[in-house]
């Protein structure tokens, strides 16, 4: 938490005045009952009236300047709480899209999104009632006990020895609760996750008639949340009755001993009176002190979970070469590289060496979790190697400034990902400029053009967010226009036309391989009608390059690449085909 | 419009007084608590001041009156201590009872709900209904409890107290307060279009902020950093401009109530000062009279911020009511049977069927399926073979015409009987979060461990599981994140066999998996299709050659019927759509 606290350092002057002018109207409010003492001990003593109403309209000016005083503290904090929040959000925003992949896995989107809205918006509110009220109530509560000795130091020791025992039963009461609370939490997002997975499994749940079970289940759960909760409710509704009962017996006390000096003249009625008053308004405060605390530490809480975001260093350096020589014809090579993903088990990856050349078509063929995505993410740097070396035109990937390098390379990712706005917009991620024509093109190649043709309004058509409104294969050739946009010297497609159906796919790779003699084609497929007619196929089996050819030769020779051929295409169609 | 809300406002009022009906014992326990110890604690004050006057100067105090005075209010205190303790178990008990009602409710609902209202909302809406809003009402509920009712007995307690002292100076009171109220209400209907403001830019900002992150690859390809940035900034700035106006106009509700306070209790110095000094009110009188001017004002603030609360509760609570009001499934019918065995005959009979009334899909759909034949169902994306499952599974209902199974329509069949007949592995995997055993056994949870562990081999989902810390026991996280897409699949089919349906429906249930694997699982594929009416979709079409019947569908309808061979002769879509796999070729 304390390291999110620079993003306040243009506030200070906001941050310093606010809870100063809250001290000033606290103070103004520690005046009030002295003078309602003086009220009562010269006013009504002396039968004196227009002292009454001059010590009244000192209280009407004192609530005032108390209002002014607050008003100002108001603006100042509610100023540096907005303004520090909106920085944050900004700075954490962009530190997300400055982190590796391998540090955005291990925090997973849900957790960054949840950092991003409601833990921001919680350490925004703390930090605005912190600078509102932290400075308050401890004025008030010393406040009180100093202008408690001014009146007569005996009396106040009784303040001395009760607002400790306060402070002891308030904190103590949410040491206890505090552990409770978080039991409770849990509890919750067991019930949280029980309502989830009703939901996105309601079909299996229903094909398997397991209602009942699952209903079980979780009013097990809501029982004990709800037990939980009282129980927790139970001992924090104690702090009231025992913090109103303390306060009690301490006017009880300051009565009778004031009585006693009364009695012998060292105090007079309206100083006991202000005492009292004194007392009360302790126990007001004690009450804001305990829910600000409460507040606090739950922002503390997010504070720290955002700092731990904010606070990882990216893994990955930026290069420093701004030029790509793209003449160059070695195209990619690979150098005994080797992937290891955090946290993960073995290599993603294990000791891979190849080289590409320019315009091939490269096809990349293997089972479920054979490498092939993991191959293809380290072109563009969305991982670095754990070792060996990814050389892109002759140098070593590392080498190059991120967005030279990616302006190069148009990767069609596995999930086809859409974002809000038109079709026209969401082309033009691949290219800023892009005129109709290169839209045209795009959309034609892409073998996007039919459906899109229909949508009411074309290219100006609007994309919901993530792309809601689009069926799986639509989404896909969409996805695929935006990289051709580009006009890239690496085009990578990572299973991006598995929602295709084959005709479409077979255009698709047609009309690509017509665009440019160029470009270079990386092809990640499960098919092995995707990657038959490639220059070069790569064939990957857990983590390992096993096979590397083309289809000819791997179909004479390779016994993976046999395998995978074969079931899809059944000996005799092969040769018919 | 405003008359509608409060309609609703109202409507919803009476179902939570439905559901708190059940614990009205409580109820009526923390309403005497509450009048129990805001009397006390009012009467204290006035204690006090009697106690004050019984010190009437140097050498002239009561001592006896004192300790008198002094013995009565700390009974007072002890009760009072007691009543709001007791008060406060009443309304925790009563919410958290009436909360978990609801949302068992709510639960409850969601088993029943059409697959029709679950597709068409997204998960976190009613996830955050369940959630959120039952939690926020949870919440205003409590704080209305325990804050309106003491709030309004302090009031009422007060104004007797006073009236009981002095006519005159609680009038001066009266007529002050409601200016607070007046401040109160003028701000909090300012601050109210402010804070609609910010929620609807928070919106705005998170779905940007959803749709960046997950598609952050994307963003990185594409060097868009910047301009994400740039647009991000830019509602930024704006949630900042309304946010800080929001909070601060808020913050002015407290500085200026306690500002009138503050009047309210000067006026009474001046008047009970005045009164004092003609005599007609004595000095501990007037003590009292401050400490109730104060606590008389102190509910007006608390209220005007309790009834915005209670209107959120309010409005959370009418949407998960909203929810669960929903209409449920149709009711069964009162003859509909329980069938152990079905025979695996299905005939569609007439079948139409469409989502949206305007965009009709499945159109007078005739099909009979022999016992044991497999039905492929081929076609490109969107041309209605997964809506031909939720038919079949009776996860939405025919508008028009029949679906039989044995010769008897499935609406005769108990919903969970017709299930349970079938087998049903998706494109989508899904997984509970608990042990794997408890996964792969949900149909059959009686299976033996040998006999499950014979079906894992065979699935060849033994030897991942076996390497796993606890083997079969092993805890998986929610939708088994921790395995392949692949993986997920073969425990999918494995769940599926070890249920031994009569039916079988396999929508792309290989699509995840690596053909080898594909090709190893087959045989046990085959043997569990065996005897079994088996409706398959598929993609790749080395999975559908061997069906008995091959439904090539197109934009809801059947446009081809037959067996491979007699299909491929015909030389129509089908026949394209084989051909078109060996295309590549040309490039």
């Amino acid at each position: 938490m304390k390291s999110l606290l620079i993003y306040l350092k243009d506030y200070k002057k906001e941050s310093v005045l606010a809870p100063i002018f809250k001290m000033l109207e606290a103070c103004f409010e520690l005046i009030v009952p002295l003078v309602m003492a003086a009220v009562i001990d010269v006013g009504i003593v002396n039968s004196d009236k227009t002292y009454v109403m001059k010590m009244c309209g000192v209280l009407v000016l004192l609530g005032i300047v108390g209002l002014a005083a607050s008003i100002t503290a108001q603006f100042y904090a509610a100023k540096a709480a907005t303004g520090f929040a909106s920085k944050l959000r900004s700075a954490l925003f962009e530190h997300i899209h400055s982190l590796s992949f391998s540090q955005t896995d291990v925090f997973g989107t849900d957790t960054l999104i949840t950092r991003m809205t409601s833990d921001i918006n919680q350490v925004q509110s703390g930090v605005n009632m912190v600078l509102r009220l932290f400075m308050r109530s401890p004025i008030v509560v010393i406040g009180a006990m100093i202008m408690a000795f001014t009146v007569n130091p005996s009396e106040a020791f009784i303040f001395v020895i009760v607002i400790p025992l306060l402070a002891i039963v308030v904190f103590g009461i949410m040491l206890i609760t505090m552990p409770l609370y978080k039991k409770a939490q849990a509890r919750l997002d067991l019930i949280t996750r029980g309502t989830r997975e009703n939901l996105t499994g309601v079909r299996v749940i229903r094909a398997f008639n397991k209602e009942e079970s699952e209903e079980k289940n979780y009013f097990e759960n809501t029982k004990a949340l709800s037990k939980e909760q009282q129980f927790v409710g139970g001992i924090s509704g104690l702090m009231n009755p025992i913090t109103y009962l303390m306060i009690s017996f301490a006017t009880i006390a300051l009565i009778y001993s004031g009585a006693v000096k009364v009695d012998t003249g060292i105090l007079t009625k309206g100083q006991v009176i202000a005492l009292i008053n004194y007392m009360s308004q302790i126990l007001i405060e004690l009450v804001k002190l305990a829910n600000l605390i409460i507040l606090t530490t739950k922002a503390v809480a997010c504070g720290d979970r955002i700092a731990a975001v904010i606070n990882t260093k990216p893994d990955m350096v930026n290069g420093k070469e701004e030029v790509i020589n793209t003449d160059n014809n070695e195209v990619l090579s690979f150098d005994h590289v080797s992937l290891t993903y955090k946290g993960g088990q073995g290599k993603a990856l294990d000791d891979i060496t190849f080289t590409i050349q320019k315009g091939q078509t490269v096809g990349i063929i293997g089972g479920t979790g054979s490498g092939k995505s993991s191959l293809v993410n380290l072109i563009p740097r969305f991982y670095d190697a754990t070792e060996g070396k990814v050389s892109i035109f002759g140098r070593d990937v590392r080498e190059y400034n991120y967005n030279l390098l990616r302006d190069k390379i148009g990767i069609v990712l596995q999930k086809a990902e859409l974002f809000h706005g038109t079709i026209e917009e969401n082309l033009k991620w691949g290219k800023e400029n892009a005129s109709k024509d290169d839209i045209e093109k795009a959309l034609e190649y892409s073998q996007a053009k039919e459906y899109v043709d229909k949508k009411p309004g074309k290219t100006s058509f609007e994309i919901e967010q993530n792309g809601r409104n689009l069926s799986g294969g639509q989404k896909q050739r969409l996805t695929i226009a935006r990289a051709l946009i580009k006009k890239p010297d690496i085009l990578i497609m990572d299973d991006s036309a598995s929602a295709l159906d084959f005709a479409t796919d077979a255009k698709l790779r047609m009309s690509i391989r017509n665009m440019s003699k160029d470009i270079t084609t990386f092809i990640v497929s499960q098919r092995a009608a995707s990657v038959q007619y490639a220059d070069v196929i790569l064939v990957m089996d857990d983590g390992k390059l096993v096979g590397k050819g083309t289809h000819e030769e791997l179909l004479a020779q390779n016994k993976v690449y046999q395998e995978i051929y074969y079931s899809q295409f059944p000996k005799e169609e092969a040769v018919n085909g | 419009m405003v008359k509608k809300i409060d309609k609703i406002q109202a409507q919803t009022v009476k179902k939570v007084m439905r559901y708190i009906g059940k614990y009205k014992i409580y109820l009526y326990i923390s309403l005497l608590f509450a009048f129990v110890s805001v009397f006390l604690t009012l009467y204290i004050p006035k204690l006090t001041g009697i106690a004050v006057d019984y010190m009437i100067g140097k050498g002239k105090v009561d001592f006896n009156g004192i300790k008198n005075t002094i013995i009565q209010i700390i009974v007072c205190i002890i009760l009072t201590a007691i009543a709001q303790w007791i008060m406060s178990l009443c309304n925790n008990k009563m919410t958290y009872q009436v909360v978990r009602d609801i949302r068992n409710d709510a639960f409850k609902k969601i088993q029943h709900l059409p697959l029709k209202y679950i597709d068409g909302h997204s998960y976190g809406e009613i996830e955050s209904r369940v959630i959120t809003d039952a939690d926020q009402f949870a919440d205003g509920l409590l704080m209305g409890f325990t804050q309106f009712f003491t709030g309004v007995c302090t009031i009422l307690g007060t104004l007797f107290f006073m009236l009981s002292i002095n006519v005159f100076i609680t009038i001066a009171v009266v007529v002050i307060t409601p200016l607070s109220f007046f401040v109160a209400g003028f701000i909090s209907k300012k601050t109210f279009v402010l804070f609609h403001k910010q929620s609807q830019i928070r919106g705005e900002q998170t779905g940007l902020i959803n749709e960046m992150i997950e598609g952050s690859k994307v963003v990185k390809a594409f060097n868009q950093k910047e301009n994400v940035m740039k647009k991000f900034n830019a509602i930024n700035d704006k949630l900042e401009d309304t946010s800080l106006k929001a909070t601060f106009f808020s913050s002015l509700t407290n500085p200026a109530t306690r500002f009138v306070n503050s009047l309210v209790y000067t006026s009474v110095g001046i008047v009970g000062a005045l009164g004092a000094i003609k005599g007609n009110l004595s000095v501990g009188q007037l003590s009292a009279f401050l400490s109730y001017a104060s606590q008389y004002t102190k509910p007006f603030n608390e209220i005007s911020g309790v009834i915005t609360e209670l209107q959120n509760a309010i409005a959370c609570a009418t949407r998960v009511f909203e929810l669960i009001e929903t209409e449920s499934e149709c009711e069964e019918k009162q003859e509909a049977v329980e069938k152990e065995f079905f025979n695996g005959e299905v005939v569609l009979d007439d079948v139409s069927f469409s989502y949206v009334k305007e965009q009709k899909l499945i159109e007078n759909f005739n099909l009979k399926v022999k016992r044991g034949e497999r039905v492929a169902i081929v076609g490109p994306t969107g041309c209605g073979k997964t809506t031909l499952i939720n038919l079949l599974m009776r996860f939405y209902d025919v508008n028009s015409g029949a679906i039989l199974v044995d010769g008897v329509d499935i609406k005769n069949y108990k919903r969970g009987s017709l299930r349970n007949g079938y087998g049903m592995v998706l494109q989508e995997t899904w997984l509970k979060s608990g042990t794997i055993r408890e996964n792969i056994t949900m149909g059959n949870p009686d299976i033996s461990e040998e006999d499950m562990i014979r079906v894992a081999k065979i699935c060849h989902i033994h030897s991942f599981i076996k390497k796993l810390h606890d083997g079969y026991d092993t805890v998986i996280s929610e939708n088994g994140e921790e395995f392949s897409q692949g993986q997920r699949q073969l425990l999918c089919i494995a769940r599926v066999m070890m249920s031994k349906p009569s039916m079988l429906i396999l929508d792309e249930a290989t699509s995840s998996i690596d053909t080898r694997t594909e090709l190893k699982i087959q045989e046990a594929f085959n043997v569990m299709m065996e005897e079994k009416t088996s409706f398959i979709v598929a993609h790749r079409l080395s999975t559908i050659r061997n069906a008995d019947i091959i439904l090539v569908m197109k934009d809801g309808r059947i446009i081809e019927k037959g067996n491979h061979e007699e299909l491929m002769k015909a030389k129509g879509f089908y026949y394209n759509l084989y051909q078109s796999q060996f295309l590549g070729k040309a490039i």
